[in-house]
């Protein structure tokens, strides 16, 4: 990370709501996702279910510390896309893949590679918020440590500051031995955010991870998004035109043609993806002409 | 109520409860009047067979004391008649506990296996095959036991003592293996396993999957996951299972008269003697040529092992209730 980046996002206001949101912060990105500091790329992507083809040839690079939105009308495959990402697509039955997920260079589906590492360092947070349910909101943050078999101290520090980082310290420090049912959708969805980053991965994978709550924990778990984004790379599945434009640094979008596989059909800075998109397309979807 | 009290301030309204909804046209009276019926007409039966039995045994319950439980001597000679279940019961309890010690581990892992590692279609093999299994009547399963099983069992039963006899539970001082509560404990695990196989299958396939993908997705193991998401979910299911099998164990009469020894002497620890009890076995032995004292004393045994059936099944629920909440730290 170089100084003016570093300049940039800690240049940070607060607004009403607690959130805070760094300044302007697509101006540290480069034009060019390639051009940043890249350490996860997908090569020729393509994806199965069964004998048929859902997903061709995605080519797509997700620059370090930045949001990268991904983003196209339902059942076009962005879930399942997401999901190779950290070979989570493997648990789905008839799943098959062809081409490369390069993850600090090194091919995630290479035979010596072991999953449960790479979902380690590439974490998940679901569309569905899904804390442990027989488990308190401090259970919850540590059972990635435990799943992982990752030996710890200090428990308490680990929960406060993975709970700070994703905004829900303030509302449950006094209750962390309550169940994790008790809280409220939104709340939910930040301690499943809490305890994806317990386990200190260096990418985390969002699948839509606020449809199913309201505007308010929307913007707050928004806002935790870019404040991780100074830490690690974040990739979203979006359905959200808004959401893509707020959180996001880059955004790739993806298309199936009827009865065809689904194709990105362009990506790059967000900014230029919605402004200026050099597809008619992309220009169409992001105007809500379609979709 | 008098007029000031009506003038409190903020004149709150009286608040209307809501019971169920009534049934209105006549199909839904029908139907909510037949299972009305059939609802009670079950507990009418348990307490009809409850009243039976405690009015026919009172005389004789009255008449030994609580020495029916606690002692253990059984006697219609010379006209004194003596009624004691103690070692019956006891051996009851015995024979379910082996049963269960050998059928929990197992029915759980085939469950799991079942759900989470068998490849698709040999899962669905394994599932029809423990269906079956578990519709063999018991008295074909004693058959088995006493015909083919006790054989390979009392040889288990041999090696046991032989390398762990110095261990009080598996000294043997018969030097004979067949008919002990080891064998009629395995048995009873042959007979239960599918029960609870059945049971656990069906709730650790219910384990949602958005909580299996969490565990997965952090970074847990298969096993990891089993242990912190399914297992966890599964568990009331599963101590569900555990308590029909329980029930079965406790109540089963033929399995267990054709492979073990009824003895009026208590057997406490030592599984492997060709001695034990079982409260249905003996009273099926016993029932043919019993004195018509005897029969009451044997129908006072059915009414103990009723209510120790309800006491293991409180008992479990008691506990089930406990665990509900597991720790993870």
């Amino acid at each position: 990370m170089d100084a003016t980046r570093i300049a940039s996002t800690t240049n940070v206001d607060i607004e009403a709501t607690g959130v805070r949101v760094p300044n302007t912060p697509q101006d540290a990105h480069p034009r060019n996702p390639e051009d940043a500091n890249v350490h996860l790329e997908t090569k020729d992507v393509h994806i199965w279910f069964g004998q048929r083809l859902i997903i061709e040839k995605v080519n797509l690079s997700f620059p370090e510390n930045s949001v990268t939105a991904l983003i196209g009308p339902s059942g076009c495959g962005k879930s399942t896309f997401i999901r190779t990402l950290n070979r989570m697509h493997e648990f789905i039955p008839g799943a098959a893949l062809a081409g490369q997920i390069l993850y600090d260079g090194k091919d995630i589906y290479d035979a010596h590679v072991d999953p449960v590492d790479i979902r380690v360092q590439i974490g998940m947070v679901f569309q569905k918020p899904n804390p442990f349910p027989s488990m308190s909101i401090k259970e919850n943050v540590l059972s990635g440590l435990h799943l992982a078999q990752i030996k710890y101290e200090n428990p308490d520090e680990i929960v406060r500051n993975c709970l700070e980082r994703a905004s829900l310290w303030t509302e449950v420090k006094d209750r962390l031995n309550a169940s994790a049912s008790s809280l409220s959708g939104g709340q939910q969805q930040r301690l499943c955010i809490a305890r994806a980053l317990a386990v200190n991965p260096k990418v985390l994978l969002m699948d839509e991870p606020c449809s199913a709550l309201d505007p308010g924990s929307t913007r707050r778990i928004e806002g935790t998004i870019k404040e991780l984004s100074q830490e690690m790379t974040i990739v979203i599945v979006t359905h959200n035109m808004a959401q893509a434009q707020r959180v996001s640094d880059y955004t790739a979008f993806f298309l199936a043609e009827e009865g065809a596989p689904a194709q990105v059909v362009e990506s790059g800075r967000t900014d230029e993806i919605f402004m200026r998109p050099k597809d008619p397309r992309t220009n169409d979807y992001v105007n809500g002409l379609f979709g | 109520m008098s007029s000031s009290t009506l003038e409190v301030p903020g004149n709150t309204p009286t608040p209307r409860y809501f019971g169920r909804e009534k049934s209105r046209t006549k199909s839904d009276k029908l139907f909510s009047g037949s299972i009305i019926v059939a609802a009670l007409s079950s507990l009418f039966v348990l307490t009809a067979i409850l009243i039976y039995l405690g009015s026919n045994s009172w005389p004789v319950l009255v008449e030994q004391g609580i020495s029916f439980v606690t002692g253990s001597e059984w006697s219609t000679t010379d006209g004194v008649e003596v009624f004691q279940i103690w070692p019956m019961l006891y051996g009851t309890l015995l024979n379910a506990i082996i049963g269960l010690v050998i059928a929990v581990p197992v029915s759980v892992f085939l469950a799991l296996f079942i759900v989470f590692l068998a490849p698709r279609n040999l899962s669905k093999v394994l599932t029809v095959v423990i269906d079956i299994l578990a519709a063999i009547p018991s008295g074909i399963i004693g058959l088995w036991g006493f015909l083919v099983f006790t054989d390979t069992a009392a040889g288990w039963g041999q090696l046991l003592n032989q390398y762990l006899g110095w261990i009080p539970l598996f000294a043997n001082d018969q030097n004979q293996f067949a008919r002990s509560p080891f064998i009629a404990g395995w048995v009873l695990a042959i007979m239960i396993i599918p029960i609870i196989t059945v049971v656990s299958r069906e709730v650790l396939a219910q384990t949602p999957q958005e909580l299996l993908d969490a565990a997965r997705g952090l970074g847990g193991s298969l096993s990891g996951s089993i242990r912190m998401v399914a297992l966890p979910h599964a568990r009331g299911g599963i101590v569900g299972g555990v308590m029909l099998g329980l029930g079965r164990a406790l109540g089963e009469t033929i399995a267990i008269y054709f492979v073990l020894n009824l003895i009026f002497d208590v057997n406490i620890y030592k599984i492997l003697n060709p001695e034990g009890g079982a409260i249905a076995s003996m009273i099926v032995a016993k029932f043919g040529e019993a004195t018509p004292n005897e029969i009451n004393a044997l129908l006072g045994a059915g009414l103990i092992l009723f209510i120790m059936t309800l006491f293991v099944n409180l008992a479990a629920n008691y506990i089930v209730k406990r665990s509900q909440r597991e720790k993870l730290i």
